[in-house]
């Protein structure tokens, strides 16, 4: 499909004008088993391309899955028409931006493709899992599902740039309800909404361990239905790389974005409280504090070589010894802000949702560089405190500021010792000054590469699949709470 | 041939749902919309972009056995109808792979429906020059998105549902400066103008106000008069998970105490999935039709569940028209008798919160939820609005807050448009008065 619209798009773009044309082929295959019985498999397959046009001062932007000649060409006329329709009314000038000429090609490592496996064979592995996850009765719901993406991207510019890019992606989850005494918990394998999410085919699902995870994601749902609640007080806490992800994306990578700190989202998403001036100099944690964009790690979900405006892709420090360094900022927002900061440098990380959304700035992978401590010297370290897994409840404000998290799971540290499972474990802090309260990094063994498939954001509103990788990492003097009796 | 026309789903209907005389079932969900998508910052346009798309989700169904999948359609009747034979031959050729599904529940009859708005949107030219003149010297950040919206349903069974609606929706903050601003919406199927500086010019006059210092507030118990735009978000997170049927067979729901009576809400409380007030379609994406009403709390009482057909077949259940996810579309939570007039003069010294922001459980089990406020949330003294505040973060049980700590809802519901885009644009909708409560509690 790729190479005929290429082939279309030389015939019918203007030769007169700057533009660029993105041609998205996704599809997608969700299997899920629940207490046994398969549900209806889901398939999706998608393809359209957006075509962007450029005249003077204007810039639009149409949108169709009409890939024939005769659509693009349309698409062609319709984003020109646009940019017409508000030259001299943009927020920037378009003819500003720099021009996009990179070329070249990316592709996931897969060594099974989901392909190669017969359908039958894929829910055989489920309804497997599923049943290993029914441990007994107290198991009152559960649930193993797959959900796997191909996507295929080309992006030509009028300049002569051209990337293509191909992603295989792999999504299992295991999840199991336990009711006990009146006391009902829900346990995941990495969190309810797919926090196992990697590039690559079915051996993702041997990285995840999907076939023997069953029994423990149910006999931790058990444990906590009969656990005490999480104690409440201002103690260190341990938190382990599946809520890491979470801590990371909500309280670095939103407040980094640089359309937010230029006011885009405001309406929406929010703002930050990052300004432009502290990049260089802001103590944003303690000096353990090393945080990268790296779209080079061949596993990790948000891995490319280009983003969605064509720049190309390369692993960069946002946060240095605790020192912030740069912003989450594509070609387009970057071009903006050296209005103000002329000495700012970006990464490239302009992304789309598909081919129905103009890209903006998004996260990609966003990771926490390991440190040196192993697990143990990590809980050797820890008087009192409580090690939490697994995110469940996640709340912060619109300056990405004060916030309030929850996990599925968490266990109380005494005297440098694992002590009882607790259930409900929350905690609430300051984005501005959690991190300063990082006391310890976790070494390579600790490590583990996670993400989300279901980042939102923009206007349209964008979903998004965001990397996120970490090593377990402690925090000191954090308000800790649990639930009610 | 517009994706968004009759014409074109009837094609598709009529070349894929064929009565089949067997126990196979073939069903479309057709999902098309031509927007118009505009967003500003600074009172200039940030980024235009037109969209054209159109989804079918092509499910087939043989006894027990159902696959589905949603296909990507160009527009071009013919070359569409060719792609989705060849997305049932493969559907068909991988049914044979799947076990019996004994929970599956598909309509039994046929049923039709049809609804056409037609609507007058301005154009993007226009749309933002109106935004130039009508906001120049204001930081005016918000979107437009507009243009016809279709959901249709056909089966081989003969079910023909048809939804087509031209609508726009905008939405804006007109900031005074860091995170305070005014947020307002202008949504319908004939824009204005005049309408739309009238609501502009309304919101400038509200911006003095956030310009006094801001008051940080201690973390602690308030008295507070919630907007309905502060109340939908309050509600949204209720229907998450709250009233679905599998949610309270599987303990998971947020209202189990309710469900169980170790909780009640006050007396005035009337929650009801009210497809008619809102602008959802009336059918499911299975086909079903949907009730016009269906009560989920009376008298502060849980009374009802949202059963969608799988959870219907499971649990023994009447299927009441919900989605797969069992969330409402069109939730609605009836008027009391508290004048909005007189809201303020009722508040009397406390908090006037306009909008809420990023909800979310800190306790499921006891409907606990956190969250803040957001934009324009005010400090009242003697029932005048005094001085914004800095934006906090509440912790509170949603059981607490609508139950004893309940004084009274206003006498007017403010339907409330859904305005995401993920995916398409969203058809949702919900329908709330503002609340007066005792003793919210604020923690950070």
């Amino acid at each position: 499909m790729l190479d005929d619209i290429e082939l279309l798009t030389q015939r019918v773009a203007p030769t007169d004008l700057r533009w660029s044309l993105r041609a998205v082929h996704e599809r997608s295959e969700q299997l899920c088993v629940r207490q046994d019985i398969a549900e209806a498999p889901q398939y999706s397959r998608d393809a359209g391309v957006m075509v962007s046009v450029q005249d003077g001062d204007g810039l639009g932007h149409a949108a169709t899955a009409d890939t024939s000649e005769a659509g693009i060409a349309a698409a062609f006329r319709r984003a020109h028409g646009l940019a017409r329709a508000v030259a001299g009314r943009m927020v920037f000038d378009p003819a500003a931006l720099p021009p996009a000429r990179a070329r070249g090609r990316y592709q996931s490592e897969v060594q099974r493709s989901v392909a190669s496996s017969p359908l039958r064979e894929r829910l055989a592995l489920l309804s497997q899992v599923s049943q290993t996850t029914h441990l007994d009765s107290r198991i009152v719901d559960w649930q193993a599902s797959l959900l796997s993406v191909q996507t295929e991207q080309l992006l030509l510019t009028s300049e002569g740039g051209r990337t293509e890019q191909r992603w295989s992606q792999t999504m299992p989850h295991v999840q199991a309800t336990a009711h006990v005494d009146g006391v009902t918990q829900t346990r995941s394998s990495a969190g309810q909404y797919n926090g196992w999410c990697q590039q690559g085919g079915l051996e993702v699902l041997d990285r995840a361990s999907f076939s023997t995870e069953g029994p423990r994601v149910a006999r931790e749902a058990i444990e906590l239905t009969t656990a005490p609640q999480c104690p409440s007080g201002e103690m260190d806490v341990l938190l382990m790389p599946d809520q890491m992800m979470l801590q990371i994306h909500e309280s670095i990578g939103h407040p980094l974005e640089l359309d937010r700190i230029l006011g885009d989202e405001r309406n929406f998403a929010g703002t930050s409280f990052v300004t432009l001036d502290m990049f260089g100099h802001y103590a944003y944690g303690s000096e353990l504090l090393n945080v990268t964009y790296d779209p080079s790690r061949p596993e990790q979900i948000a891995s490319f070589a280009f983003d969605d405006e064509g720049e190309p892709a390369q692993r960069e420090h946002l946060i240095e010894h605790g020192i912030l360094k740069r912003p989450l900022g594509g070609a387009v927002s970057l071009a903006r802000a050296r209005a103000q900061r002329p000495d700012l440098q970006g990464v490239a990380t302009s992304r789309a949702a598909s081919w129905n959304r103009a890209p903006i700035d998004r996260m990609s992978n966003l990771n926490i560089e390991a440190g040196d401590a192993s697990l143990d010297q990590l809980i050797g370290s820890i008087e009192f405190g409580v090690m939490m897994r697994t995110n469940l409840s996640w709340s912060i404000d619109d300056s990405r500021n004060k916030f309030q998290f929850g996990c599925e799971w968490g266990r109380v540290i005494r005297n440098g010792r694992l002590a009882e499972v607790v259930r409900n474990p929350n905690y609430r802090g300051i984005s501005a000054t959690f991190w300063r309260s990082l006391s310890m990094v976790g070494d390579a063994s600790t490590f583990e590469v996670m993400g989300t498939p279901f980042c939102g954001k923009g206007e349209p509103s964008q979903l998004v699949r965001v990397g996120h990788a970490a090593p377990a990492c402690k925090f000191s003097r954090v308000v800790v709470f649990g639930g009610e009796a | 041939m517009s994706v968004t026309g009759r014409s074109y789903f009837d094609a598709l209907a009529d070349a894929l749902c064929v009565p089949t005389g067997s126990d196979e079932r073939t069903s479309l969900l057709l999902k098309t919309e031509s927007s118009t998508f505009i967003r500003f910052n600074r009172s200039a346009v940030r980024q235009v972009t037109q969209v054209e798309q159109a989804y079918a989700t092509l499910a087939l169904a043989r006894g027990a056995r159902r696959i589905e999948s949603r296909v990507g359609l160009s527009g071009r009747v013919e070359a569409d109808i060719a792609l989705l034979r060849v997305e049932h031959a493969t559907l068909a050729a991988a049914l044979p792979d799947l076990a019996d599904d004994p929970y599956l529940l598909l309509p039994e009859a046929a049923t039709h429906s049809d609804r056409q708005e037609r609507g007058s949107l301005p154009g993007p030219e226009h749309l933002v020059r109106t935004v130039a003149d009508v906001a120049a010297g204001l930081d005016f950040v918000g979107f437009y998105a507009a243009g016809p919206v279709v959901r249709a349903f056909a089966d081989s069974l003969g079910t023909r549902h048809w939804h087509h609606v031209e609508t726009f929706h905008i939405e804006w903050c007109l900031y005074h400066a860091a995170d305070r601003a005014v947020k307002a919406t202008y949504a319908g199927t004939q824009w204005s103008d005049n309408e739309f500086a009238r609501r502009i010019a309304e919101g400038a006059l509200r911006l003095p106000l956030l310009a006094r210092p801001a008051r940080a507030l201690k973390p602690g118990a308030y008295r507070t008069w919630f907007a309905p735009a502060a109340m939908a978000e309050l509600l949204g997170a209720l229907g998450w998970s709250g009233f679905g049927a599998k949610a309270r067979r599987t303990g998971t729901s947020s209202l189990m105490r309710l469900a169980h009576r170790d909780a009640v809400l006050h007396p005035q409380v009337a929650l009801a999935e009210h497809t008619a007030l809102g602008i959802a379609p009336a059918f499911t994406a299975e086909g079903f039709a949907r009730a016009d009403r269906v009560g989920l709390v009376e008298a502060g009482l849980a009374t009802g569940t949202l059963n969608c057909a799988r959870s219907a077949r499971e649990y023994g259940l009447v299927a009441n028209g919900a989605n797969s996810g069992e969330v409402p579309e069109s939730l609605a939570l009836a008027p009391g008798q508290l004048p909005d007039a007189d809201a303020l003069a009722a508040l009397d010294t406390g908090l006037y919160v306009s909008n809420l922001w990023y909800l979310n459980y800190s306790d499921r089990p006891a409907c606990r939820m956190t969250g803040l406020t957001r934009f324009a949330c005010l400090w009242v003294e003697n029932g005048k609005p005094v001085e914004p505040i800095v934006v906090m973060r509440f912790d509170d049980s949603f059981l607490r807050m609508f139950g004893e700590g309940l004084l009274g809802l206003g006498d007017r519901a403010e339907l409330i448009t859904e305005s995401g885009t993920y995916l398409e644009r969203q058809l949702g909708s919900l329908s709330t008065p503002g609340a007066l409560v005792d003793g919210w509690r604020l923690t950070l």
